[in-house]
Order: structure tokens, then sequence, then C-alpha cells
């Protein structure tokens, strides 16, 4: 009787104990001791995350957590995750930074309490249709059946172009990737929409075997789709960290700086360069990161445009409008001093 | 308590009101204040970092997100329904979806599964053989995989340009679609004439069923309620003009329009979710036929009366009892199950509510209406059941 008594005190004690409030706590540091930066990502789009078949994986949302990791000085791990997992595992912190071609809008980033960092890659959403229906325009879609992923921009911009329009259309809702693309190569629905890469992306390596010519994509760009990795509210110095990185990649390419002669760049005489490798110490400190941070960045991955070559062209996109500013494009990097 | 001797040296007794600690009434009100303690405060450490986590990350809470425009389409809808119509609606639309494969789904299952349990006890080895198979197979293959299989069962049929109709009716892989009369008054006459026919069957047979106790005279109820179910209805497209104009489904540009249509999700979801509760049901109503006193059946083979006879008079309402209880469990699982329709496309309350949550970041919110939703579905289903229950058990003397 009295060990029972005894038990149950001690069980309320250590109940207690434990309650200790919001898991309030810095994620840079959460990291860093973890020694691991879990990073979310699709998993399942070629070109942004898709495991090759080593399992190793590989895409360009993939490379900017790498190349994350590596200016912080720890590994990486991809968590796979659908359109609809992806805000509540970044929210409840089973993820520290969502890089799955999410796209920046008011309401993720006020709403849902997450902080969009950089443009990674400047996008629109599209419609991809078999050549066989003879449809050339957007315009023509009225009463089609359309594929969709829920919780996602494309549903919403959907809706909205065909309300615009006076189409009528029929959804056909599916959670996983793999299962729209299904639904819509074995014909249950007409049309399929989502980004104009993750288009090009599954027309490239998803369509049957031999078969990518017999689907186009219609020329109809409806709606802006800014594409960046994410992170939580609540640490200032993260959202920092990783802009910046995103931002030091593009800097890199505006000087030249790739992979291969990133070290030999580093006894550079332009300050600029000087600064961004950290041979000029100070910008390193800034962040709280060690000084070769944008360096060990790029020697992982290269810079923006190699990380761009390494994933892009495969889907037959152009540079289009991710292209430097100097080059004709809109990206652009605030300057690193 | 037990008395203690007067002469014998008592313990210090630690004591609480007056009476001792030790007493067993005075632990039990200890050990259940400490457990509701310890309840109490385990979910008040639950709420309080939930709250202050959201509180943290500056996450939108309250519940006026109903209210605003949804901003996304669903496949199927019962109610009319755009992107312009608020959250609300939408997590509606969805509950009606639910609802609809629920009910349709606990009826055919409840038929599907009786013939199964009667034809599980046949003496014939060759159905016996084929039913215990259909059981075991469908029992120990998880729903999900059973509806997947079933909606690429459904993917597979002829598209829409390559399907043949007939008779109007056409299956493809964008559903089944079948000839409907076209709205008119005279169908909605019809609809009122079979809505008072089934209430004219029902008094005639409580009148008949009342006759017969009293006097022994058999009516032909059978054939006077089809007579019925027939003429009523008939009466009342007459009335209304008797419309004969047909809503065919037309093959379009790239869909078929017009007449009936059932989602292949829906049909899916509906196939999967019958064949394998009615695996379940036919277990039960085996059960509850041989719980039924072997005395039975040979007493009432001995008065002469036909099998068919002794298992709709005398086997299947003694069985009733003990099929009922479980019955109800099978029946909630069926409406649980549905919320996997999510993986295949088909919109039900999850997958709306799912995308609720996602489009407006308030996950607390939204599983706080898909459980407090299903909660009431569940305990509504268990009333009616405990109810029906009450109703057939035998009275013992």
């Amino acid at each position: 009787m009295k060990s029972k008594l005894k038990l149950a005190l001690v069980a309320g004690a250590i109940v207690a104990s434990s309650v200790s409030g919001a898991m309030a706590g810095k994620d840079l540091d959460a990291i860093k001791a973890r020694g691991e930066l879990l990073c979310g990502v699709s998993g399942t789009l070629g070109g942004f995350s898709l495991p090759d078949s080593k399992g190793v994986m590989q895409g360009l949302d993939a490379d900017i957590c790498r190349a994350i990791a590596a200016a912080i000085g720890t590994k990486v791990k991809f968590v796979p995750l659908t359109a609809q997992q992806r805000f509540t595992a970044l929210q409840s912190g089973e993820v520290d930074i969502l890089s799955r071609n999410t796209t920046w809008t008011l309401t993720r980033d006020t709403a849902l309490g997450l902080n969009f960092t950089a443009v990674t890659y400047y996008d629109g959403q599209g419609f991809m249709i078999p050549k066989k229906l003879g449809v050339k325009s957007a315009k023509e879609l009225d009463g089609a059946t359309v594929c969709v992923q829920p919780g996602t921009t494309t549903e919403l911009n959907l809706a909205d172009y065909f309300r615009a329009n006076k189409m009528k259309y029929t959804p056909v809702v599916i959670e996983g990737t793999q299962e729209t693309n299904a639904a819509f190569f074995s014909g249950r629905c007409d049309v399929l929409t989502t980004d104009s890469s993750g288009l090009a992306s599954i027309r490239a390596n998803d369509a049957p075997k031999g078969k990518s010519d017999d689907y186009v994509i219609l020329p109809e760009i409806i709606s802006k789709e800014p594409l960046g990795p994410v992170v939580r509210h609540g640490d200032d110095q993260w959202l920092d960290v990783v802009k910046w990185v995103v931002f030091a990649l593009v800097e890199a390419e505006e000087y030249g700086v790739t992979k291969e002669n990133a070290d030999k760049m580093a006894s550079s005489t332009n300050p600029g360069i000087r600064r961004l490798l950290g041979t000029d110490p100070g910008m390193g400190k800034n962040l709280g990161l060690d000084e070769k941070w944008a360096l060990n960045a790029i020697k992982a991955t290269g810079n923006y445009g190699e990380i761009w070559e390494a994933n892009i062209p495969p889907l037959g996109l152009p540079r289009g409008l991710n292209a430097l500013w100097s080059k004709g494009g809109i990206m652009y990097a605030p300057p690193v001093r | 308590m037990t008395e203690i001797p007067a002469n014998s040296q008592r313990p210090p007794t630690r004591s609480l009101g007056g009476r001792s600690f030790y007493d067993k009434e005075v632990q039990g009100v200890l050990w259940q204040v400490v457990t509701i303690g310890v309840v109490l405060g385990l979910g008040y450490y639950l709420y309080s970092n939930m709250v202050a986590n959201l509180e943290l990350r500056q996450i939108q809470t309250g519940w006026g997100f109903l209210w605003r425009p949804a901003s996304f389409d669903i496949g199927e809808s019962l109610i009319p329904y755009t992107s312009a119509s608020p959250y609300w609606k939408a997590i509606l639309v969805g509950l009606i979806n639910t609802f609809r494969v629920a009910v349709v789904g606990c009826i055919l299952a409840t038929i599907l599964g009786v013939f199964v349990g009667v034809a599980s006890l046949s003496r014939n080895f060759l159905v016996s053989g084929l039913t215990s198979v259909y059981i075991h197979s469908l029992r120990n293959v998880p729903v999900l995989l059973q509806m997947i299989f079933w909606v690429a069962v459904m993917h597979a049929m002829p598209s829409v340009r390559e399907s043949k109709p007939l008779f109007g009716f056409v299956a493809t892989q964008r559903g089944l679609f079948a000839p409907v009369p076209a709205a008119a008054f005279g169908w909605t006459l019809a609809l009122v004439g079979l809505l008072v026919a089934v209430v004219a069957i029902w008094i005639v047979a409580r009148w008949a069923n009342r006759r017969q106790l009293e006097t022994g005279e058999i009516f032909p109820v059978m054939w006077t309620s089809l007579g019925i179910l027939v003429a009523l209805p008939f009466v009342g497209w007459l009335i209304g003009g008797a419309p004969t104009e047909w809503n065919v489904p037309q093959l379009n540009r790239f869909n078929i329009r017009g007449g009936m249509s059932l989602s292949p999700e829906f049909l899916a979801v509906l196939t999967g979710l019958t064949l394998y509760t009615s695996a379940f049901i036919g277990e039960i109503v085996r059960a509850g036929i041989l719980s039924v006193p072997k005395g039975q059946i040979e007493a009432a083979r001995a008065i002469g009366l036909r099998e068919s006879v002794i298992m709709r008079k005398i086997i299947l309402p003694q069985a009733l009892r003990v099929i009922v209880p479980p019955q109800t469990s099978q029946y909630l699982n069926l409406t649980k199950n549905s919320s996997l329709a999510v993986a295949i496309g088909y919109p039900d309350l999850v997958s709306t509510a799912n995308t609720t949550m996602n489009q407006t970041g308030q996950a607390p919110e939204g599983i706080v209406i898909i459980m407090v939703v299903y909660l009431t579905i569940s305990l509504t289903i268990s009333l009616f059941m405990n109810w029906y229950n009450k109703k057939i058990q035998l009275v013992e003397r």
C-alpha cells in the first residue's frame, strides 16, 4: 500500500517537473547540438528533390539544403513530405527547414507562423494536356477534369483562373505526387496542373516510356510562384543564416567563384570576394558562424549557377527569369558586406 | 474495520479527518484524487504547451477562418458549392460525402453480410468453402489496400472516348453514368407517391398482423404491398402530366455530361468498405445463428415448417440478440474507415478538413472539428443501435 502511494507521488513529481512551458529554444543551437540539419523535401520531384538509383537525394532543393548544412558545419538528413504534411511538419519542429518548392505567399508568411527566406526559383503555374485532345490554349479548357494536389497554391490559383474566365471544371484531388501523376497518365483526368518546372519534370521523368512527346504544356502561365526555403517564426538568427547562404551562392556566381576555384579565389585581391569567402573576417561573426561559412557552402555544392546547371537542364527548361540580374534574369542578391 | 483488542499495543495511527489512513475507503478516495490530479495535470500541460508554442510561432488561432472564402473547389458535392463559398461549407460538403458513403456502405454491407453469414452455414460444401475463402481473404487484407485495388480497377475502365453506352448507361474510368428522367413536376409527384406508399404499406402490414393474431386469417401482405408500391407513384406521375423526357449522358469535348454520375473514387471507396465490412458481419451473423439452441430448429422442423420460414421467423429473430451489439462496432468501423478515402481522392470530411487546415495553417482547430464530428456520428450510431438492441431483447420472466 505504502509503496503504491509513493509510486503515485513520484510519478506526479516527474510530471510536474516536466511542465516547463513552451518549447522555446534557438533553432540554430538545436541543429548544431544535434549535428544534423533536418531538411523537409518532396522526394518525388525530379530536378528538385528525387533520390537517385543509389538513394542519394538529388535536386535543386536538396543542394540548397546541403549548402546550408555545409555553411553551419553539420550533416544533412532529408525528410520526404507531401504537400499536406509539409507545413505542420515545419510548425511542429519535425524539420528545421522546408526546401520543398514552396511558394511564398502572405498567408503562409504570417498566419502559418513561418518565415520565407529567399527565392531560389522564380516559377509560374501551367497546364499539361495530352496532344491528342487538340487544345492549344488554357482558355479552351471549359468542362475539363483537372488533377491537382491538395494544400497547394496550385489548387487556389486553378479555382481563381477558371472562375475569372467563367469556365467550369471538375477537380480530382489526390494527395500524393505519384498518385496524381498516375491518375493523369492513365487518363483519369484531362489536365495536370502544377508549377511549370514541376510539369517539365513530370513530363520528362514520369510519362510512360517514350511517350513524353504525347503531352504538351500549354503556353499560359497563370500565376507567380516564387519558390524558396522556409523556416519557423521565432529564430531571427536562423532566418538570417538561411537567407544569407542563398544570397552568398548567388553572389558567388556573380563573382565567378565556383566549386573548383573556390580555394584559389580565397586568396584573391578583390575585396568583395575576400569578404564573401571569409579571407577578410567579419561576415561569419555577424551571422554567428565560422568565417568560412560561404566557402564551405560553395565547396559543397558549387555556386547558384552550378547548382542550376546540375539539376534543371535535363528537364528542358531555359534559365529564363532565374538568370542573374546582370544577364537578363531577376536573380539579385543583396551585397555580402 | 476489524476490532482491535483493548489490551493490545496499538500502533500510532495517523488520521485523516478522524479516520485512519489505513482505512480502505480513505485510501480509495486518495487514489482517485491523485489519479484525477495526474490526468488533469497532463491535460493542462499539453494544452498550455500547445497554446504557448502557437503564440511563440505567431500562428493564427481562433474560429474566424470558417467564414472566409475557401478558394478551392471540390470534385463532388451534393449541395451547391463554389470556390467562393466559406470554409465551413467546404467542411460540410466533406461531411455529406462521408455520410453518403457511410450510409450506403452500412446498408449494402449488412445485406451482403447476412447473405454471407447464412451461406457459410450451408451444408453444400462448395458454397460454404467459397464463403470461407471470401471471409478469410477479405478480413485479413488491410482495407486501405483493398480501396487502392478498387481504384486501380476503376481507372482501368475504358476512357470516356472509348466506352460504348448500353441503354444509356456508360461505365468509364471517369465514373458510372446513368440516364435519369429529366426534372419535371410529374416525377416529384411520383416521389411523393412513393413516400405515401411506404407509409401505407407499413400501416397495412401492422393491420394484417393484428388481424392474424386476433382471427387467424392470413392477408396477402406481400402482393398488396407490391401493388401499392407500383400504383401510388404511377398515379402521382400521371397526375403530374406523365413526363417522358430523359437526361441522357452525352460525350462533350472533355467529359460526359448529363444523367446521373457516380465517380470512380466513390465507387472504389464504397466497394472496398462494403466488401471488407461484409466479411466481418458475415462472421457475426454466423455466430448469432449458431447461438440459437438446436432444440428450436428441431422443434420447428417437427411441426413441418419450411427451411426458409424457419430461418426467417425462428432463427433470425433470436439470433438478433447476439448479432446487434457487435454489429454496432462494425457500423462504427465502416464510418471511420471511410476517412481512408483521402488517400484515393474521394473528397470526404478528412480530405476537405485537411485542405482547410493546410490553406489556413490552423491545424489544432481543424483536428478538433474532425474529432468532434466523428465522435458525434459514432455516438449517434451507438445510441440508435442500443435503442434497437433494447427493443429486440427477450424479456426474461
